[in-house]
């Protein structure tokens, strides 16, 4: 193991290990903290991240943070890693790759080839020394574009997630959102549950009546209700008609068994979901939740930083070609990410790690009522990931989830984002508001049709 | 809404009786409506003051005297909110001092207990202060009628789920119920949560707990939760368990019927 030896001003500061570089250049946190991992000062954490910034790219296919024998994510990281795509940038140190993301030379098809190239770690260390807006400006480069039932990821749109969870799971209150949601404009990721009972027989219940809403109301869209994967392979094995095969991952093989997955399970789940061959534009349909703590919170992180794990699960993530990930960023609370400005920096370094390995990343821009944190640090945080470019946000009645009591975007939320920055649904889904008479948009303004749609009309009847 | 705004109801207002979700808030431009975006933000002062509202232990020792009822006052080692918040590890532990005091208590009172009772703030000090005594109440009768020997009630402050554990080991109790304040959302500020362990030790994890979650006024009634958490500790002295090998039949019988419910129709789709 390599020691690194950094001097600035009067001081010299010796580190004995990539892994202590990169927990202590990173940007301050609570879980690192909590981890005994954060450099103990502002100073030590600036030559960490000096000494960093040093270190060339080749060293760290050399040096594992989690041994190669001891994590099977370490070993999928270094079985796959693609030499030919590394070789643009391999005579770099991490400094001299931040300079290179932000020149000239890096631009939408060169970071589309490099990705294979690149490691978790490499990725989550250029983080560490980026400022805020050079994690928006090099994710702005990127496009990570997937299909299933539409197209997400291009260049100009924003797509939502539909999150129309009830906190018993009442059909005709999930409808009552859903349907909330689509007069909104919203829902053109998936419309994706939370079902509060876990029982196999409720979750195919949902799965049905999803699938005959968006068949009902053709609506080109995908649907997901997140439980865990062997319950959707079972689902899949009685025939119950599933679009998207969700599963909560981390960045550490101890972190993923705490969640009862590895990556054969995950396999198993997305062959199962090929099987169904449901996607009419493309096959991505597996769709990962990750956060920032969860390896530390099942204290699997190996002495890691919290955000170098996060960053290893998008490797375990684009190992399997997923349609979307979501890093559920402030859900976990205060005790990781203490407060509205953690919150915001770990929202955008997750989605420029997640865009440069080639991740299609969307954000859970959130918070829970423990956390210094409010709905202006949501803005802040929306604001930022709609000019980096990101592939979908979450869509709910009025930030308030009241199954899984957090806040998130709303419905509203999206629509400013469009208003302001001009982003569009996916094309399908643009078209089908269009068809229904939902809204336009012309030069970003959103015009709301005059009218319900009729067959909406019709079924608001049916109550009486 | 003020006619005299350019702000538009939705036309699907009536879908509201089938949600407690904030649908059909209506759009001016495309954004909130005033008084939905202030509705939000009462709801949110809300949660957080109860998250940060401290534990008024003193009130609450005196009604349980009133009731006959000795009490004890512990700290965990999380100093503060602060480092409550940042630091659950110095929750979940007591402060030297508070340790030290309960086991002075258990050697003036040698030979174990069968349940020690456990009040500590957690996320809400709202919801104890609210739901304790009427709760207890309930739990009393049912604890008596078992012929349980219980320790006084154990007051924490700044008090994490798993200082039960420590609690109940120093107390040498067969079993733990810890009375916790929930992290509040949105729409519920009081919501109390109870723990139970049987055999309870420094170190547990959360595999060895039962959790009874959303006791208050609009979720599960004190009775039913002292319903449950009785059958829960009968059957832990039966089978010497608690935690997920310890099946709650109880809330097991609810959730089956839950599951019948998604498989009626609904608006979106009983239209011919």
């Amino acid at each position: 193991m390599a020691s690194f030896v950094h001097a600035v001003g009067t001081q010299t500061y010796r580190f004995d290990s990539l892994k202590e570089v990169m927990a202590k250049a990173s940007p301050a946190r609570s879980g690192d903290f909590l981890a005994g991992v954060a450099a103990s000062n502002d100073g030590e954490r600036v030559a960490a991240q000096m000494a960093l910034a040093d270190i060339p790219l080749t060293h760290f296919l050399t040096e594992a943070l989690i041994p190669y024998e001891d994590d099977e994510v370490t070993r999928l990281i270094i079985d796959t890693h693609d030499k030919q795509a590394f070789a643009v940038v391999s005579h770099l140190t991490v400094g001299g790759l931040r300079d290179w993301l932000l020149s000239d030379a890096a631009d939408e098809s060169s970071l589309r080839a490099l990705a294979p190239g690149l490691t978790p770690e490499m990725a989550a260390a250029v983080s560490k020394i980026m400022r805020v807006q050079d994690l928006v400006l090099v994710a702005q480069k990127i496009r990570v574009v997937t299909r299933f039932r539409g197209t997400m990821g291009l260049r100009g749109r924003l797509s939502t997630r539909l999150q129309p969870n009830h906190p018993t799971d009442e059909p005709a209150g999930i409808a009552a959102s859903i349907l909330d949601g689509l007069l909104y404009g919203n829902g053109d990721a998936m419309i994706g549950i939370n079902p509060a009972t876990d029982s196999i027989a409720s979750i195919c219940a949902l799965l049905e009546m999803l699938d005959a809403i968006i068949q009902r109301y053709d609506i080109p869209t995908q649907a997901c209700v997140l439980t865990h994967v062997t319950t959707s392979i079972e689902a899949i094995n009685r025939g119950v008609p599933l679009d998207l095969v969700f599963q909560s991952i981390a960045g550490t093989e101890a972190a993923n068994a705490s969640f009862g997955i590895n990556l054969n399970v995950l396999q198993e789940g997305y062959e199962a979901g090929l099987s169904l061959k449901r996607g009419t534009l493309g096959q991505n349909l597996m769709y990962f939740e990750t956060g920032q703590g969860s390896a530390l919170s099942a204290n699997a992180h190996h002495g890691v930083d919290q955000q170098t794990c996060e960053t290893r699960a998008y490797a375990v993530a684009r190992h399997f070609k997923p349609f979307l990930v979501n890093t559920v960023v402030g859900f976990i609370g205060p005790e990781y990410l203490y407060n509205g400005k953690q919150i915001i920096r770990a929202g955008l370094e997750d989605h420029f790690c997640g865009k440069l390995l080639g991740v299609p990343m969307g954000c859970d821009i959130c918070y829970t009522n423990h956390a210094e944190a409010d709905q202006d640090d949501m803005d802040m945080l929306l604001t930022l990931l709609g000019v980096a470019g990101i592939n979908f946000i979450m869509g709910i009645p009025g930030s308030d989830d009241i199954m899984l009591n957090y806040q998130t975007t709303s419905f509203h939320d999206a629509l400013y984002a469009r208003q302001t920055l001009g982003l569009k649904p996916a094309p399908e889904f643009e078209g089908w508001l269009a068809r229904m008479g939902i809204f336009t948009q012309a030069d970003g303004r959103v015009q709301f049709g005059d009218n319900l749609p009729p067959a909406f009309r019709h079924a608001l009847a049916q109550l009486g | 809404m003020d006619k005299h705004t350019p702000s538009r109801d939705n036309p699907w207002l009536e879908l509201r009786r089938l949600t407690p979700a904030r649908i059909a808030l209506g759009r001016t431009g495309t954004s909130l409506p005033t008084s939905a975006q202030l509705d939000f933000q009462f709801a949110h002062a809300q949660a957080r003051d109860a998250v940060h509202l401290p534990f008024d232990h003193a009130g609450l020792r005196e009604q349980l005297s009133a009731r006959g009822q000795a009490s004890l006052l512990l700290h965990s080692a999380a100093s503060d909110r602060h480092s409550y918040l940042q630091r659950p590890d110095l929750g979940r532990r007591l402060h030297e001092d508070s340790a030290q005091h309960l086991r002075e208590h258990a050697q003036a009172n040698p030979g174990g207990i069968d349940l020690a009772i456990i009040v500590a703030d957690g996320l809400s000090a709202l919801a104890v202060h609210r739901h304790t005594l009427p709760f207890l109440d309930r739990l009393g009768e049912q604890v008596a009628a078992e012929g349980w020997s219980t320790a006084p009630v154990v007051l924490v402050e700044q008090g994490r789920v798993a200082v039960a554990d420590e609690i109940g080991e120093l107390l040498g109790a067969k079993m733990t119920v810890i009375l916790i304040g929930e992290r509040p959302g949105l729409s519920s500020p009081d919501s109390l949560g109870l723990y139970f362990t049987y055999n309870p030790k420094v170190g547990l994890t959360d595999a060895y707990r039962n959790c009874i979650s959303n006791v208050r006024l609009e979720g599960l009634s004190y009775g039913m939760a002292a319903h449950r958490l009785l059958y829960l500790m009968r059957e832990a002295c039966r089978r010497q368990l608690s935690g997920v090998n310890l099946k709650d039949e109880a809330q097991i019988q609810t959730l089956e019927s839950d599951t019948d419910a998604p498989k009626n129709g609904n608006f979106l789709l009983n239209t011919p």
